[in-house]
């Protein structure tokens, strides 16, 4: 069934979100969410990676033999987060700097080459543009809850503005260290994939 | 899909590679000068923020433009003639993978975790008026996971610490990351790097210092939680204002500067 450029738009978030419902991008979604600004970036950079990576493979799809499709949807991936890359590198030379490897291991991230296999190579250009948006908002809006609660209890503050001032500077608020630490997103993730499914079971597998 | 020829797959990853590399390197090469500009700028904010010169609104080239790059020969001490080797082109991290600029550090005698040494290094000064003022002096090590970029400042008595700043590093963001944290580094201020024996006593301690009077002013407090960090920054610092760091450059620059003063 064919969806609506605007379901295409809206179902990554909530419905099948690629984090929460097909367990993808876990990697990244550890790395840089102990802060929000790194959480936005990488979510900006991802929606822009998937959008353009599914748009260009779409439109050259035809001409893909299958045998090596892999391998050129990698090459078209990878030669994105490049330009992506140096981009930053040369406008938002703090953001990369934070960033650092996180960037190019977009490459590696299984959203971008699911959405590539799984939606690009079946479908006409323009959906797979849209896919390609709505599955980097998904990812963004994971990324970003998990951020925001990392970045709060964590540092005490939102976006690098404190909210709860920490002892180490003189405040209340006694840090957990726990959520400093990657391994904490793991629990993160795991409990906002419990709450969508347990709001939505359809997203739940059958046994 | 597409039908299938035997060849089809082979001119098609050709030509993606062809156009893909294309792509690549034209952003490559068109970025390369502001990605430079963006690094060189970087540098020149750190070492203002370790001399304390750092200004939020001002420009960060006119305020550099106070200080005076200069290169030494780590060994001798000896700065280096500006017609052999020019700052703007000597690349001091690059250098250690010359072998004829740096050379290999005995393995008994590498506490800062380097393998390779340079041979010649940079130095910043800053002179009030006539009088040599701060010394900035850049330095790296091991910590627990990662090499520690910083520079030092030190104040004109050649031993006091005006501020210090980590540039760059791997270390547990929170934990040991916290090396960036302004909070702890304005600790370092007014530091004492040797003795009177001219040794290198500085610590960090374990947690917060417990040394007082004399002894207070070569300690340093830790960061809670990383310990090994902390433990890095103190061996960087013994490597670098000992004798295979700065030492010599240090001893001849006060002599030179009693003279003239």
């Amino acid at each position: 069934m064919a969806e609506t450029p605007r379901q295409l738009l809206i179902h990554p978030i909530l419905q099948r979100n690629p984090i929460a419902l097909l367990v993808l991008g876990i990697c990244s979604a550890l790395a840089v969410t102990g802060k929000l600004s790194t959480a936005f970036v990488m979510s900006v950079c991802v929606t822009v990676v998937v959008a353009f990576s599914s748009l260009t493979i779409s439109i050259v799809r035809h001409h893909i033999p299958s045998s090596v499709r892999i391998g050129i949807q990698i090459t078209v991936i990878a030669t994105m987060v490049i330009l992506v890359d140096q981009i930053l590198k040369a406008f938002y030379f703090d953001l990369s700097k934070q960033l650092s490897i996180y960037v190019g291991l977009i490459i590696t991230n299984c959203i971008v080459m699911g959405r590539a296999e799984g939606f690009a190579m079946n479908n006409p250009p323009k959906a797979s543009f849209i896919d390609g948006i709505g599955n980097g908002l998904g990812y963004g809006f994971v990324l970003m809850v998990v951020a925001f609660i990392r970045e709060l209890f964590g540092s005490g503050s939102l976006f690098g503005y404190e909210v709860l001032k920490l002892t180490s500077n003189g405040g209340w608020y006694v840090r957990n260290g726990l959520l400093l630490l990657p391994a904490s997103a793991f629990f993160l993730i795991a409990l906002l994939i419990w709450l969508l499914r347990t709001i939505d079971p359809d997203q739940q597998e059958n046994n | 899909m597409a039908k299938e020829s035997f060849f089809k797959p082979f001119y098609t990853v050709l030509v993606l590679a062809f156009v893909c590399s294309f792509l690549v390197s034209l952003a490559s090469v068109g970025l390369r000068p502001r990605q430079e500009a963006n690094r060189a700028l970087e540098q020149k904010k750190n070492i203002l923020l370790a001399a304390g010169l750092y200004q939020q609104d001002a420009d960060i080239d006119e305020l550099f433009a106070k200080i005076e790059p200069r290169i030494i020969n780590l060994a001798s001490g000896n700065f280096v003639e500006k017609n052999t080797l020019s700052v703007k082109d000597f690349d001091q991290l690059g250098s250690t993978n010359d072998k004829k600029m740096s050379r290999l550090l005995p393995k008994d005698n590498d506490p800062a975790g380097l393998r390779r040494l340079e041979k010649y290094s940079l130095v910043y000064l800053v002179r009030t008026g006539n009088k040599l003022s701060k010394i900035i002096l850049p330095v790296r090590g091991k910590g627990l996971w990662s090499t520690m970029y910083g520079y030092v400042a030190l104040n004109g008595d050649f031993q006091t610490i005006c501020g210090i700043a980590f540039y760059e590093h791997g270390e547990t963001p929170g934990l040991g990351g916290e090396i960036e944290n302004p909070a702890w580094l304005n600790k370092w201020q007014g530091k004492k790097i040797y003795n009177e024996n001219k040794e290198v006593v500085l610590k960090v301690a374990k947690g917060s210092s417990k040394a007082t009077g004399e002894a207070a002013q070569f300690e340093v407090d830790g960061l809670s939680g990383a310990t090994l960090t902390g433990d890095g920054v103190e061996r960087l610092f013994h490597f670098w204002f000992d004798k295979q760091g700065f030492k010599p450059f240090l001893e001849r620059l006060q002599q030179r500067e009693g003279k003239n003063g």
